[in-house]
């Protein structure tokens, strides 16, 4: 490897490491992250210049930070007015005091990137593009990957992105931790739906066919093991991260050689990842010892029903419809209802699951939902309701952008 | 930072409830007027008139236009405002969820630009 291609991957590995640290710090006090992220990069690429030339600098971290706390500095003299100045100065010097020592190996630089992460997903801050600023913030993602990832046109996203960091530092938005007991809990909560969301897009490219999809999964679970190790006491940040991790596990499982859908019941054990799932399993532990149910831990407990079910040849209906039920009484949601009246038909049948599904018809929400009528389709065809059944399967069909579950559910439907 | 909030009431509504009730309703608001004095975080505040009492003007092709009433009809109208200087938006949101509009109306928090920023 030559010097250029050393500093490359050196930057590289930095970049991938430490971005959303280094954004977090340099944005921490003036709330302006889209300054940070132009110093930073900035930064990078006076790196690609310098280290060359002059050799790897002892911690490349610690150079970046200085250098682009320098770019920054440079910024915001050349912005402001004579006027503006002294409160201007005194965050340049604020800015400045705080030095990590650049030399040291043992450099450590606060972290606050779960700050961040709270100020993209606070309150003020558009719902739909709190994850995406996540990924742009914290991990370095461009709007173009985001944009492809979550099947937007990349100039509005990263129109919204630079919206959503305007108001940020317009707002007022600080880059904090909230404190309060009770605030913690209710702000951690779109913080991981935000994760959760980035996972869920990521996951939908079942065969990794797309890069950028497939990193989004891997992302997702890493920004999940930084908030359970940067908040060791909240049973959810645990429950999700094991609900990705069951859900990681079975990512070779899902299709067959030729690309065909497999679902979860016929799915070869085997191709299942014990190490994700022991993992998994031990988080649930972890998380139940702290004796704060909630929705991403319920959603865990049933993956981990359905898994061990597989591993043992016997799924507990009964413990699955329990769980279900808990869930819904915590969330409402018409999916999760959904998902109960399948373990119903586990224990009751198939014609109890039905009668609870009439019930959710007239849910709005339900009526464009593949998997409400994928799920009427096999309950009808079990109570032998076959013209029925035909149409459900139809309208599942028809709303499927997935090929091979489209035509896994066309073979289910010429089964009939 | 500064932020303005702007108390979005009804005021028919508000003029409607029975004056035994209305006194008690104003009562909260000169408390939580107070409150923010006290934390030292008060600018200024004022209480409008009606929107029946507004007038709104405009330029149109050089010449101006009077129009009897508010600028936009709305089903809530702007009262009033408060503007406070706190160190950032979640401090502020704090303190305009303990606004007595906040319960029978809405209020928006709009930070105040400031020269130079």
């Amino acid at each position: 490897m030559n010097d250029d291609e050393h500093a490359r991957s050196t930057a590289d590995a930095v970049a991938r490491r430490s971005y959303g640290k280094l954004v977090a710090f340099l944005a921490a006090r003036s709330r302006d992250v889209a300054a940070a992220e132009d110093a930073l990069a900035d930064a990078f690429a006076a790196a690609l210049v310098d280290w060359p030339a002059r050799g790897l600098p002892r911690n490349p971290e610690a150079w970046l930070l200085t250098t682009a706390r320098r770019k920054l500095i440079d910024a915001q003299r050349r912005r402001q007015t004579v006027k503006a100045a002294a409160p201007e100065l005194d965050r340049a010097a604020e800015l400045l005091a705080p030095a990590p020592d650049e030399e040291a190996d043992d450099m450590k630089i606060p972290d606050h990137r779960l700050a961040l992460m709270f100020a993209c997903t606070h309150p003020a801050i558009d719902a739909s593009v709190r994850a995406p600023l996540i990924l742009q913030t914290v991990l370095g993602f461009d709007a173009a990957m985001i944009a492809s990832a979550f099947l937007a046109s990349p100039a509005a996203m990263a129109q919204r992105l630079v919206r959503a960091k305007a108001k940020i530092k317009q707002a007022g938005i600080p880059l904090r931790v909230p404190e309060r007991r009770e605030e913690l809990a209710e702000r951690l909560d779109a913080v991981l739906a935000a994760i959760y969301a980035a996972f869920a897009e990521g996951w939908q490219d079942p065969v990794g066919t797309e890069p950028a999809r497939r990193e989004l999964a891997e992302e997702a679970l890493y920004l999940g093991r930084l908030v359970t190790e940067l908040l060791p006491g909240e049973p959810e940040a645990f429950g999700l991260l094991a609900l990705m991790l069951y859900a990681d596990a079975r990512r070779h499982a899902r299709r067959t050689q030729g690309g065909d859908y497999v679902p979860l019941a016929d799915q070869d054990v085997e191709l299942w990842d014990d190490a994700l799932i022991d993992e998994a399993e031990a988080l649930l532990v972890r998380a139940s010892e702290l004796h704060a149910p909630g929705r991403y831990q319920l959603e865990a407990a049933l993956q981990s029903a359905h898994v061990n079910g597989r591993r043992l040849g016997r799924v507990d209906g009964s413990a699955l419809l329990a769980l279900y039920d808990a869930l819904l009484e915590l969330s409402g949601s018409p999916v999760v209802a959904l998902n109960r009246a399948l373990a119903l038909a586990r224990v009751h049948g198939a014609a109890a699951a039905l009668l609870s599904l009439d019930a959710l018809a007239a849910d709005t929400r339900l009526a464009d939902y593949q998997p409400y009528w994928a799920a009427r389709a096999e309950l009808l065809a079990q109570t032998n309701a076959r013209a029925e059944a035909r149409a459900a399967y139809g309208r599942a069909i028809g709303l499927e952008p997935d090929a091979a579950v489209r035509r896994f559910l066309q073979r289910r439907l010429a089964a009939l | 930072m500064q932020y303005m909030f702007l108390v979005y009431t009804n005021e028919k509504a508000f003029q409607a409830i029975p004056p035994a009730q209305r006194e008690q309703a104003m009562g909260a608001y000169v408390a939580y007027t107070e409150s923010l004095r006290k934390a030292g975080v008060l600018k200024s505040s004022d209480r409008l008139r009606p929107t029946a009492d507004s007038t709104t003007v405009r330029i149109e092709n050089g010449k101006s236009q009077v129009l009897d009433g508010p600028y936009a009809d709305t089903k809530e109208q702007l009262g009033g405002f408060y503007i406070v200087d706190v160190p950032d938006l979640d401090a502020a949101l704090s303190w305009a969820a303990r606004c007595p509009g906040a319960s029978h109306g809405s209020i928006e928090v709009r930070p105040i630009w400031t020269m130079g920023s």
